[in-house]
């Protein structure tokens, strides 16, 4: 048996699956080592990928040339474009995935994957010398050496699982908890803390009366989040929505006394925009009822997840709560929910390549840095498997930044500021989330990815056709005329002011709730001049158009930012000698280690004078 | 962050020592510092001169002159910053100071931060190595004593009012993040209408604190007085015995004051600004009616009105005058003080009785300067008593109203963007604006400021 590899990957989840594929596929010899082979990819929480924010960050994994996209349209069963009614920038994917299938495809891709050894074990143990991680111990005794390990253990490490009095320990409802490796990292310096997050009932499809529910409905012409040439979707699987009322709270309520939550068993920060069901009653007392999203599990299966009932209340309690839901009068669960509390690492200690500064070759991805979410995982993972790929063979860190990747505001945010709560993405995290669109992730990222061999040959083949193809648009568009009469009648339908005279295309096409395949079609010129792209591309050209000052705007802002990115700060400084700063920033310039200047200004408690001092240490 | 928007600005500062002195130095250094210059400036054009030249004209406002000044051009980089630098010499005082800055902070200069030419200036190589180390420290040691006057000038409400207003900015702000972010909960989003009544609020708000700045600014550089009267009734005498020196021309002909004349003059740690005036009477010289024009329109400007009458005047005589005074002045913002000079001239009962009807008099001798302390108690009076109490929310400090100005500019765009129909997440772009902006007063505002405010205020989570 081979036991020297480039890369471990301790870990399948998210995470684990995205590092082990990216560093794989760059050409590195790659060990994915998980506790169970079935259960690699596991959508432990809700059987969705994406949403607002964490769409436009499988759109970038997908872009860099990860999985999660692909796997995300062959798994989905229901299609949404979340936002359509704002601005481009918010139009965010989100699809509902069949669990098992998303699993299944995931573990084909891998199979699949060029250079990729699997191995199913628990680690228990890192091999380091010298602050440098050499390898991994398992459960079996087996040592594996390697240039580098990258760490994705979720919610498993020193993992306790609460419901209602009841606790134990487990990774997952159903999986082994691991244990010794916090305590160890922890001998070399490292500070871990302790996070929590819980996961709603799950019940049997079959015994719920639909009746009672709103239906909610996929989109009528699904897209899809891979630019690849996967398939959208033919037929949806529709979801459900339900409500709790006061008699569900009531019942709930007695069950308060044996929460972990509020008798102070767990003692984990918990995410509060994803709150338990005991939590919304309490902190908002005022509202009688909570919106619950029924989603099926699968094609096939009758499992239902019931979102929006998180959980750690006694079973009892729970399932008595349930049956009060309209249309769940009669529900059998397949298992309750419960909350989990697990170990994770302050993110400052990582460097931007995820990277642990105490400990040399030694990667961090997903829940153990503090974040929550299936795409915040995945990002990371790529990230961590790019850049030990990069390191291993002395290559330049791929690095991203915050005006061209989510990714990049993730990973930023983490190392420079940390978090005090699973760490989610949101829009307004990102400062320039005009460019940041779902509809330019291609081009945004897959040139990038290119460069270092990741994105093969056919994916910078369409980013460059779709340029091209938006740039002939965009100049057909602002080249030819339109006639008022080709288009009056379609301006009147929508509200807009008529044209007294011939106008460019470009001009109208400004204007709000006009679509530019609209006047496509009625412009004789240009349906002469120009073929019908698909919806995708003239989508781009659309927005590029109709968005172009917004869009500029943007871009000047964070152009002007850049000055700050690229002035360097020297690895090593002794910060403690540059007397005019302030003793705060001293303190947390010491921890923190910033690279650059910009990302210096971003740490709290860093002033305007620290930067300036720092700057004239840099001597530009 | 306050850096954040600067390097690649055009700056300004005043760089000579702050205070009156014969004249003040401003600075403007960075890509547009000629361009906008000679947006104001009224002589040569200045894009079209040679480097290292130095040009006589007028800055104005509005066609409105400020003050007839020296410009010094230095352009290729061959300057202090090694940046395109203008250097304006105006008179020395601080309001004309104070005007010229704020002209060009409106015409889109950025006040400099601490030590921000230095920087610059060693950004350009004008520098050397071995002096990072003592730049550095001056901008640590000038930055921390300039925050620590501008928390000095956060008086009485001031503080309270940016709070509240950094508050309420946040709250909008989270509106509009909540129907982005979280579009698929089930909450309830504001309606265009009540963002419309939010955002014309914060407008209101803002333009209340903008305004006070002219009165903080006065605290600052001067409260004005104009002293006012009839021709030759010893308003220069007056003004040399509170100045105690001879600075008006000062003869016995009447009309001599044909100019206004400022001048300082600290009474208690109180800043006065005096304004004499040429005397008011019926005149057909013409250059005499431009004086008494010109005296009307200080009184206007005015926070504290001297009007000077002789002791002899006849009781007709001086009701009129008063009226004419009062009808030139508004009581809530300005007060009217009456004194009455060359008190050695006449009876002083018979005096006392014909003024008895005006409670504010006062009685002296300019020229044996006679109660003149008396008159400056009174002034200190006016302003400890009346016109600025201890809680009045005044912006005294020029970054802080370059900061309100430029976030009432973006909330303004807001309040455009709303009744255009633009989509929020271009509102937001707006927003974000006037939210750093107030920050540079407040201290960072984060979005995490936001989205704490979101997940108190609203119940998320599916």
């Amino acid at each position: 048996m081979l036991n020297t590899y480039d890369v471990i990957v301790v870990g399948a989840g998210h995470a684990g699956c995205e590092a082990a594929a990216a560093a794989a596929n760059l050409g590195s010899n790659t060990l994915l080592i998980t506790m169970n082979m079935n259960a690699i990819a596991q959508m432990s929480c809700n059987p969705a990928m994406g949403g607002v924010a964490k769409g436009q960050i499988v759109r970038e994994i997908d872009a860099l040339g990860g999985y999660s996209g692909i796997v995300s349209d062959e798994s989905a069963i229901q299609f949404k474009m979340l936002n359509r009614s704002k601005g481009p920038a918010m139009w965010s994917t989100r699809t509902q995935n069949d669990r098992m299938l998303f699993s299944h495809i995931w573990r084909i891709k891998l199979e699949k994957t060029k250079n990729l050894d699997f191995w199913q074990d628990m680690v228990t143990e890192l091999i380091i010398q010298k602050n440098k991680c050499l390898g991994v111990k398992t459960q079996m005794g087996i040592e594996f050496y390697s240039k580098s390990v990258i760490l994705t253990n979720g919610t498993f490490l020193n993992g306790k699982i609460h419901i209602g009095e009841q606790n134990f320990n487990g990774g997952r409802m159903g999986d082994k908890h691991s244990s010794g490796i916090t305590e160890q990292l922890c001998s070399y310096g490292l500070e871990s803390g302790r996070m929590k997050t819980g996961t709603p009932p799950r019940v049997d499809g079959r015994t719920l009366d639909y009746s009672k529910m709103e239906v909610q409905n996929g989109d009528e012409t699904p897209s899809k989040f891979s630019f690849s040439n996967t398939k959208p979707l033919a037929k949806q699987k529709c979801c459900y929505i339900t409500y709790t009322n006061e008699d569900v709270h009531e019942i709930l309520k007695t069950g308060f006394e044996q929460s972990p939550m509020y008798s102070g068993r767990i003692q984990g920060l918990g995410p509060r925009y994803c709150p338990s069901i005991e939590d919304k009653i309490v902190r908002f007392s005022q509202r009688d009822r909570h919106q619950l999203f029924i989603e099926p599990e699968g094609w096939d299966t009758v499992e239902i997840y019931v979102n929006g009932f998180s959980t750690s209340l006694p079973k009892d309690v729970q399932y008595n709560a349930m049956r009060l839901i309209p249309g769940f009068e009669n529900a059998k669960m397949f298992r309750p929910g419960y909350a989990i509390e697990y170990d994770f690492f302050q993110p400052t200690q990582l460097n931007n390549t995820l990277e642990t500064k105490a400990i040399e070759n030694l990667y961090f991805a997903g829940q153990i840095n503090g974040t929550t979410g299936y795409e915040e995982a995945a990002g990371q993972g790529l990230m961590a498997g790019i850049n030990a790929h990069q390191k291993n063979n002395e290559k330049i860190p791929f690095i991203l930044k915050r005006d061209q990747a989510y990714i990049g505001v993730l990973i930023d945010d983490l190392i420079t500021k940390g978090t005090t709560e699973p760490y989610r993405m949101f829009t307004s995290r990102a400062e320039y989330r005009i460019l940041l669109r779902q509809d330019n992730a291609d081009i945004r990222l897959t040139p990038l990815s290119y460069n270092i061999g990741l994105a093969n040959d056919d994916m910078i083949k369409k980013v460059e056709e779709k340029e091209l193809s938006v740039e002939k648009i965009i100049s057909a568009f602002e080249n030819i005329s339109l006639n008022p009469e080709e288009v009056n009648g379609y301006l009147e339908e929508q509200n807009s002011s008529q044209i007294k005279q011939k106008v460019k295309a470009a001009t109208v096409v400004t204007r709000p709730n006009i679509s530019i395949q609209e006047i496509y079609k009625r412009s004789k010129k240009i349906s002469e001049t120009i073929e019908m792209f698909s919806t995708e591309i003239m989508e781009s050209a659309e927005i590029l158009m109709k968005y172009e000052g917004y869009i500029v705007r943007e871009k000047e802002v964070a152009d002007k930012m850049q000055r700050l990115e690229n002035i360097k700060i020297y690895d090593n400084l002794d910060y403690k000698k540059l007397s005019s700063l302030s003793a705060e920033a001293v303190e947390k310039l010491t921890k923190i280690k910033p690279t650059t200047i910009g990302q210096a200004s971003r740490i709290s408690g860093i002033s305007a004078s620290d930067i300036s001092v720092l700057i004239i240490h840099m001597g530009r | 962050m306050e850096f954040k928007n600067h390097l690649t600005d055009t700056i300004c500062a005043v760089a000579t020592s702050p205070g009156t002195g014969a004249i003040a130095v401003i600075r403007i250094s960075g890509e547009k510092a000629i361009e906008i210059t000679n947006q104001l400036f009224f002589g040569k054009d200045l894009t079209k001169v040679n480097t290292h030249t130095v040009h006589f004209g007028t800055i104005r406002n509005n066609g409105r002159i400020v003050d007839e000044v020296l410009v010094t051009i230095f352009k290729h980089g061959k300057s202090y910053t090694g940046e395109d630098t203008v250097e304006i010499s105006t008179h020395g005082s601080p309001y004309i100071q104070q005007q010229v800055i704020n002209l060009l902070i409106e015409n889109g200069v950025k006040l400099a931060t601490p030590g921000e030419f230095t920087l610059r200036a060693f950004l350009n190589k004008k520098l050397d190595l071995s002096q990072a180390e003592a730049v550095a420290d001056l901008i640590s040691s000038k930055s921390e004593s300039s925050h620590r006057l501008a928390l000095q000038q956060m008086r009485g409400g001031y503080s309270n009012e940016i709070q509240s207003l950094r508050k309420e900015l946040i709250n909008f702000a989270s509106l509009i993040e909540l129907e982005l972010d979280f579009s698929e909960e089930d909450v309830e989003f504001a309606d265009r209408n009540q963002l419309k009544d939010l955002v014309v609020k914060l407008h209101k708000t803002l333009d209340n604190l903008i305004s006070s700045f002219q009165l903080g600014n006065a605290i600052k550089t001067g409260v004005p007085v104009a002293i006012v009267g009839e021709p030759n009734v010893g308003k220069s005498t007056l003004l040399n015995a509170l100045l105690n020196e001879e600075r008006a021309i000062v003869s016995s002909i009447a009309g001599t004051t044909r100019d206004t004349i400022e001048d300082e003059f600290i009474i208690k740690g109180v800043n006065f600004r005096f304004i004499d005036t040429a005397g008011i009477r019926s005149t057909t010289d013409e250059i005499e009616i431009i004086g008494i024009q010109k005296s009307f329109e200080k009184i206007s400007k005015a926070t504290v009105v001297l009007l000077l009458v002789e002791a002899t005047i006849s009781e007709n005589d001086f009701s009129s005058i008063v009226n004419q005074i009062e009808q030139k002045i508004n009581t809530a913002h300005q007060k009217l003080i009456v004194v009455v000079n060359k008190v050695d001239k006449e009876d002083l009962n018979l005096i006392q009785s014909k003024f008895a009807s005006f409670k504010e008099v006062i009685f002296i001798s300019a020229k044996e300067k006679n109660n003149i302390d008396l008159l400056k108690t009174k002034l200190f009076e006016c302003v400890q008593l009346g016109l600025v109490s201890e809680n009045d929310v005044v912006v005294s400090n020029s970054r802080h109203f370059e900061a309100l100005t430029k976030s009432n500019e973006a909330l303004l765009k807001v309040l455009e963007g709303i009744d255009k129909g633009t989509t929020s997440d271009f509102l937001a772009m707006d927003i974000r604006q006037a939210l750093f902006q107030l920050s540079l007063i407040t201290g960072d505002i984060s979005s995490d400021d936001i989205l704490d405010n979101i997940f108190k205020n609203f119940c998320i989570g599916k």
